[in-house]
């Protein structure tokens, strides 16, 4: 989908401000916000995918006006209802008022180190022909889907080369969907900014894509 | 459906914000739903706040910096070099290692959401997650790096990498000069986050 989270390429927000040794958080409500995307997304009801496509469907204006933690409340929040984990009503009023639903999993305290350190990998060997080779060039194909996708919209219809080759990787557009993993051939493409931005320059952008975004050159 | 401008009911003279109150009300929801653990839920955020962050990275520079074997190791399969100093897991499943040279600046950016390198850097600054480095780094990278108050010079390519897989990048920046009396352990308190990000360099 062509979502407010598919920033590349927008002038309008002004300066970066950073400061110098940040804190980790902000506000005492941030690290509990953060503390609950994680372990809601422990219990299994979703995947990252499903998790990434939430947040690019809240409405646009919510998304850009919200801060980074706010936002991520604010998908969690579409995610519990939409999937019937809570009512709107109970999230409303921080009661529970139906009876809760199985889940796959409940992360305890102790189980959470664990779980960090194996994280979920999400390369898949299998069969598939590799389509492409580094230092073949390729085009991106010039595609709108209504769904989630990870090729961002200023790499559309450009040419770059293979710089490298990940093998098979989960494809986000089939398994945000609960489409399945459908497995593809990853590459890292490099592109001159002289391509992407009609600009003189040397500089150029790497992007991680899935075969199915790419046709030869 | 979640909406901007929801209003909880609360007390006269609290002083949280409605985001505040909105998170408190759902954490008391989930746990008395039983799907999270509260206590889980102050362990992911000590690990965070104080387990995982950018000296991990450091000391993976320092290595490459003094050890060329281990070097060569982080750009043939830095998922392994990595986890050999006990860095793994989420958000750093697939690691790759990008090396600063006398002609490749090296900088990462997610445009689409916030991907980032968590074993090794910890969670990203504001500014990583942040709309105007999201949509700039790639269109004007050279105007973003001189906001940091880093100037590339004109013959060396500054290479931008967005993270749109779940494939995770580390900058390992150029050692500075005058650094080769240093331990290790020294070099690695010199190496900053930002360096290993892309929006910074060293200096010694």
């Amino acid at each position: 989908m062509n979502g407010p989270h598919d920033m590349g390429g927008f002038t309008g927000f002004g300066p970066v401000e950073h400061a110098e040794d940040e804190p980790v958080w902000h506000a005492d409500w941030e690290p509990r916000a953060f503390a609950l995307v994680l372990a809601m997304g422990m219990t299994g009801s979703w995947n990252i995918d499903e998790a990434r496509h939430a947040r690019e469907r809240l409405p646009a204006m919510q998304y850009w006006r919200s801060s980074y933690y706010e936002m991520r409340h604010y998908a969690l929040i579409l995610q519990l209802i939409e999937l019937g984990l809570v009512t709107a009503m109970e999230e409303e009023q921080g009661r529970m008022a139906v009876a809760p639903k199985p889940v796959k999993r409940v992360a305890t305290a102790e189980m959470i180190p664990a779980i960090l350190a194996t994280g979920s990998a999400y390369d898949r060997p299998g069969n598939r022909p590799q389509g492409f080779d580094i230092g073949e060039k390729v085009r991106v194909q010039n595609i709108n889907p209504e769904g989630h996708t990870r090729l961002p919209r200023y790499a559309r219809g450009k040419s770059g080369e293979i710089v490298a080759v990940h093998g098979m990787h989960v494809f986000p557009d089939s398994n945000a969907q609960a489409q399945g993993e459908d497995p593809q051939w990853l590459y890292t493409v490099r592109f001159t900014g002289a391509e992407l931005w009609g600009k003189d320059t040397r500089d150029s952008v790497c992007i991680d894509l899935w075969e199915p975004y790419l046709e030869a050159c | 459906m979640a909406h901007d401008g929801h209003r909880h009911d609360h007390g006269e003279g609290s002083e949280l914000p409605p985001i505040a109150l909105r998170v408190k009300a759902l954490e008391s929801l989930l746990v008395e739903k039983g799907y999270v653990d509260p206590k889980a839920l102050d362990v992911l955020i000590d690990t965070y706040e104080a387990k995982i962050g950018p000296r991990n990275g450091a000391r993976v520079v320092a290595k490459a910096w003094t050890d060329a074997a281990f070097a060569d190791w982080l750009k043939r399969d830095a998922t392994a070099a990595i986890a050999s100093l006990g860095y793994t897991g989420r958000q750093g499943e697939h690691m790759v290692a990008l090396f600063n040279t006398p002609d490749t600046h090296n900088m990462v950016v997610c445009t689409l959401c916030s991907c980032y390198p968590w074993p090794v850097l910890g969670l990203p600054p504001v500014w990583y997650k942040s709309m105007p480095y999201r949509s700039r780094a790639v269109i004007e990278p050279r105007e973003v790096l001189r906001e940091f108050g880093l100037s590339v010079p004109e013959d060396r390519e500054v290479r931008v990498w967005d993270s749109t897989a779940e494939v995770r990048y580390l900058v390992i920046p150029e050692r500075p000069e005058g650094t080769e009396g240093l331990s290790e352990e020294q070099l690695a308190a010199i190496v900053t986050r930002n360096a290993m990000i892309g929006t910074g360099v060293v200096t010694a």
